[in-house]
């Protein structure tokens, strides 16, 4: 089935009745080329772009819920590409090009909308900091503009410009960054993987991965045992829970992280807005509702929901910034599972295991990272080598203090990112 | 979230600093080898459900405090003053 305005028009003008499934619900086979674990947004690219680019197509996906029902349908959606440090820079300079073709890539509409992202700055010194950072971006290839406080106010006019403790001074807008609808981009993979022979297994959760001298030969499953050549974990979230069936110690903390929409209002915020003095963003999305979010509650969590001072803290900081959001009402709240690595930036790379892989530690930055993960991921299983953009994603680099990045540089700890 | 502070009460969540997995209990001696060292400074269970983890009374008595609670409910389960605890081993 592909999607067109002419198939739109005639399904409208014939009570939509034509409109199939959009991938199979498959049962497993006994073996496979490749399982991927874990049926999210990174875990359908990786096998999308497996069929896709390598011609892999003897694949299943094995999800212990629905597909898509993790973190890909758990976020606040926002598409950028405006990271600072080598190995990061790449990546997502990568995946934001793939985020502008996805639609046409998958045939299938996952709302990219660039709206445009706009990171303030309150200080002279962090007027300093965002330059050198607009300069990587712009130095990646990526954009990246400087507005002075009349620049943001032209975009931005409902702003507390003259908050006494956090004035405006400014901001960096990336015109290419906005936001995506996150279900139909797992979705369109989705579609595309089972389009080109990947089996999708909903209701699968692998209970362990089978290992002879080294060497993984498959997992065993709630609905049986599935032999496979190649295995990639890619279960951000639950990423330490899975590696240890395979004997690994992974250096992820679990932490959640909140979010909240509020009910639906007539447009009013064009953008991605983030404050620069707290942690605290907002757009709106096409249904109306103000999406927003802050910092993680900061302590180890799988709840899937925060708890009432991290709430406090990000409407405190909304309301600083833009007290107009103030009369809004909050219609929905929840948390997110985020892997939390050492240093704020992710793993994408082999295990001890011969032909077992590893993708996690995504911190609180998966959904914009989607295509250029499953392509890089892909790449890794496919041939045995890093892809080019994820070549510094190294699962060692903790133990050898090579080659961390960490943006914020506060230090390659757990709990200080 | 309340925590029980062993020599303050019940107190909210927001006095408390929080410091991860209580490994710090159980620090290598200087001369351990280097995988013993990345286990404490970075690998971690990351248990869904019963951990222990420490937490700094900042905003009170000052007292490091390991917290057993259990990371899918949020249910404090118990609460010992680091000073009591370290060097038992098994810190988590």
């Amino acid at each position: 089935m592909r999607f067109s305005g002419l198939r739109v028009l005639k399904e409208g003008l014939t009570g939509n009745k034509g409109w199939g499934a959009h991938w199979r619900d498959a049962s497993p086979r006994e073996a496979y080329d490749v399982v991927i674990i874990g049926g999210g947004g990174h875990g359908l690219s990786t096998a999308y772009y497996l069929a896709k680019n390598h011609g892999i197509t003897n694949v299943a996906v094995l999800e212990k819920g629905y597909l898509g029902g993790g973190n890909i349908g758990r976020n606040t959606t926002i598409v950028r590409a405006n990271y600072m440090l080598p190995g990061n820079a790449e990546f997502y300079s990568h995946s934001l090009k793939l985020w502008e073709g996805l639609e046409q890539e998958l045939n299938y509409n996952v709302m990219m909308s660039q709206r445009g992202q706009i990171v303030l700055f309150h200080s002279d010194g962090q007027r300093d900091a965002l330059a050198r950072k607009g300069n990587a971006m712009l130095g990646q290839g990526d954009d990246a503009e400087m507005l002075s406080r009349e620049g943001v106010r032209r975009h931005l006019p409902y702003l507390d410009f003259d908050n006494a403790r956090f004035p405006i001074y400014g901001g960096i807008l990336q015109r290419r960054a906005g936001t995506a609808r996150h279900d139909a981009v797992a979705w369109g993979f989705a579609r595309g993987a089972s389009d080109r022979g990947v089996d999708l297994i909903q209701n699968c959760e692998v209970t362990g991965i089978d290992i002879e001298n080294g060497t993984v030969r498959g997992v065993q499953t709630t609905r049986g045992a599935i032999r496979a050549k190649k295995v990639a974990i890619i279960v951000a979230g639950r990423s330490s829970q899975v590696a240890a069936m395979a004997g690994m110690r992974l250096p992820i903390e679990s932490h959640v992280l909140q979010a909240f929409v509020s009910e639906g209002l007539k447009p009013a915020i064009n953008h991605v807005v983030s404050f620069g003095m707290e942690h605290f963003y907002i757009s709106q999305s096409d249904k109306g509702g103000l999406v927003f979010g802050g910092h993680l509650d900061m302590y180890a969590s799988y709840a899937a929901r925060g708890n009432l001072p991290g709430v406090e803290h990000v409407m405190e900081a909304g309301m600083a910034l833009m007290p107009m959001v103030g009369k809004a009402k909050v219609l929905r709240a929840w948390g997110g599972i985020m892997d939390m690595s050492p240093d704020g930036s992710p793993i994408i790379d082999k295990t001890p295991t011969e032909g077992l892989f590893l993708n996690c530690g995504w911190n609180y930055g998966g959904f914009k990272a989607v295509p250029a993960s499953g392509w890089a991921t892909a790449h890794l299983v496919a041939t045995g080598t890093p892809h080019e953009t994820a070549g510094k994603f190294r699962l060692d680099r903790f133990r050898t203090g090579y080659g961390l990045m960490d943006e914020e540089a506060s230090g390659a700890q757990h709990n200080l990112h | 979230m309340r925590i029980t502070c062993p020599t303050c009460g019940e107190r909210d969540r927001r006095e408390f600093y929080y410091a991860g997995a209580a490994v710090a209990l159980d620090r290598p001696d200087a001369g351990a080898p280097p995988e013993a060292w990345d286990d404490y400074l970075h690998n971690r269970d990351n248990p869904a459900g019963v951990t222990r983890d420490l937490w700094y009374h900042e905003y009170g008595c000052a007292a490091w405090v390991v917290v057993t609670r259990n990371t899918v409910t949020h249910e404090v389960l118990k609460t010992e003053l680091a000073s009591d605890v370290k060097g038992q081993g098994n810190a988590g």
